[in-house]
């Protein structure tokens, strides 16, 4: 049962333009369901945090919003994730899983450039999808790297090998890898959980500057981080969606006893 | 069963917040009673002890707000921890005011027994108004204590009981005064004493109305609807 859904205050809200509606979504590992009837609007160019203890779902939820689950047999999906403003349901079986990762990027806990250089990283998706422009290829990796606050780090060592960068650089740089192909929600994965407080400074000051270009779906285990960096947040328990609304709301005075306990580190 | 934090020494914190400041109301409570007794002249050496006891609450005061800040660095408390962490810095601040009002009446109220002031009026409407300013404050403290947000209410209404009995207070004042001017110093002394005690009610109010904050997490300052209701 989804006890709460996003506030009328958040439904209403004038300026707010929803970028995703998740509707009676459900999502099997198997026999095992992992997600229980999630019901939520995803606002464009916001960010939105989803907390929860371990094994609630919340990285599963997010890894459904680009088909990384089509991968292994068995797993199966049940309801829709419709993108607007076309109206696409993500899930559906003649939507090409590859054409949703164009439009949902994604960034992992531990930073994965591939073993290439600094800027042929950042230009492979823009190859995959069929680019080879040079001079094209150059303004777009320049335009990733600074929009990831990385181009006056790098911008003297683009063809050394991406892992000579350190581990909070990389990571902004597997961000410039997925802003480069211009996606419209970018997926972080638990993004700084690797990385020490300056580096994740910087990432967390990179998330605040994206705001309101691209939608940022973001899963911490740091509820301090989901605090600092997200204009809404969702709390899961065992793959329901107790309680998603504004960031200052879940806070301060969260509805739901169960979200109080959770984020007061509660139990008993 | 009363759930409880994962950091026990985090529980243990809280938990002597709380009960420092219920130990501070305790002792501005006593100081209101002990400066009203200095006034009626039931015991007037009580007035060294309030200055005595008037220091330590500020000690207390300046305590509890270095904890709460530690608490906030250390802990960064969410929700319900958080609203409460607030409403200590801010009751803190109430009950130090309060102590400072009792000082007020113990000193004026010697002050009027050094000129023999006093036995002009009798003490009558005084006690109501301070007696209901003591009540204010000790159900203010059981609902801090309680954390209940139904006494806490009924509180913040009985503000305007003392309020009233005040502008009576002031009426009476004014006839006399009209009528005799000698009586104007010995009047003068009542009302910034009755004045005092309107401030205690207005205090206890402001507590009452912190503990619906921690409990409902509603912020009910100034919103006393017209039909009186707050929650």
């Amino acid at each position: 049962m989804v006890t709460n859904m996003p506030n009328a205050a958040l439904q209403t809200a004038p300026t707010s333009t929803i970028k995703a509606d998740i509707r009676n979504f459900n999502f099997f590992y198997g026999d095992f369901q992992a997600l229980k009837n999630v019901n939520m609007s995803i606002e464009e160019g916001r960010v939105t945090a989803l907390i929860g203890p371990s094994g609630c779902g919340k990285s599963t939820f997010l890894r459904c919003f680009n088909r990384m689950h089509d991968l292994y047999p068995g797993n199966r999906y049940e309801g829709e994730i419709v993108f607007h403003p076309d109206n696409t349901n993500l899930l559906a079986a003649d939507v090409d899983p590859i054409e949703v990762r164009m439009r949902v990027g994604m960034v992992f806990q531990k930073p994965n450039p591939f073993p290439k250089s600094i800027f042929e990283n950042v230009a492979y998706g823009l190859r995959v999808r069929g680019e080879s422009k040079r001079s094209v290829l150059e303004e777009k990796v320049e335009q990733a790297l600074n929009n990831a606050a990385l181009w006056n780090e790098a911008k003297d060592r683009l063809h050394e090998p991406a892992y000579n960068l350190s581990g909070g650089q990389q990571q902004r740089l597997c961000i410039a890898r997925c802003l480069a192909t211009d996606p419209e929600m970018i997926l972080f994965d638990e993004p700084t959980s690797a990385l020490d407080p300056i580096a994740t400074a910087s990432i967390e000051e990179l998330i605040d500057t994206l705001r309101g270009k691209v939608t940022i779906l973001i899963v911490t285990h740091s509820m301090q981080q989901a605090a600092r960096v997200s204009d809404f947040t969702a709390y899961m328990y065992l793959g329901e969606m107790i309680e998603y609304g504004k960031t200052d709301d879940i806070f301060v005075k969260p509805r739901d006893k169960r979200t109080e306990d959770y984020i007061t580190g509660k139990f008993g | 069963m009363e759930k409880v934090h994962i950091s026990s020494q985090f529980d243990a914190d809280l938990e002597l917040v709380r009960s420092r400041l219920l130990q501070m109301g305790g002792m501005v409570e006593e100081q209101l009673r002990n400066a009203i007794a200095v006034y009626t002249g039931a015991d007037r050496k009580l007035a060294e002890q309030i200055k005595t006891v008037e220091e330590s609450i500020n000690m207390l005061e300046i305590e509890l707000d270095d904890r709460c800040t530690h608490l906030i660095a250390r802990r960064q408390p969410t929700a319900g921890d958080l609203r409460l962490i607030m409403a200590v810095i801010k009751i803190t601040t109430d009950l130090e005011r309060i102590g400072d009002e009792a000082a007020k009446i113990g000193r004026i109220g010697t002050q009027m027994h050094d000129q023999g002031l006093v036995k002009m009026f009798g003490f009558s409407d005084v006690h109501v108004c301070a007696n209901m300013a003591i009540g204010m404050l000790k159900d203010s403290l059981d609902a801090f204590a309680r954390m209940d947000s139904v006494a806490a209410e009924r509180i913040v209404k009985q503000d305007q009981l003392i309020d009233n009995e005040f502008r009576s207070i002031l009426r009476e004042l004014i006839t006399f005064m009209m009528e005799d001017p000698r009586t104007i110093s010995t009047a003068l002394g009542v009302v910034w004493i009755a004045k005092a005690l309107e401030r205690v009610g207005d205090h206890a109010k402001n507590i009452g109305e912190y503990v619906i904050y921690v409990a409902e997490g509603t912020d009910v300052r100034h919103s006393i609807s017209a039909a009186g209701s707050v929650l």
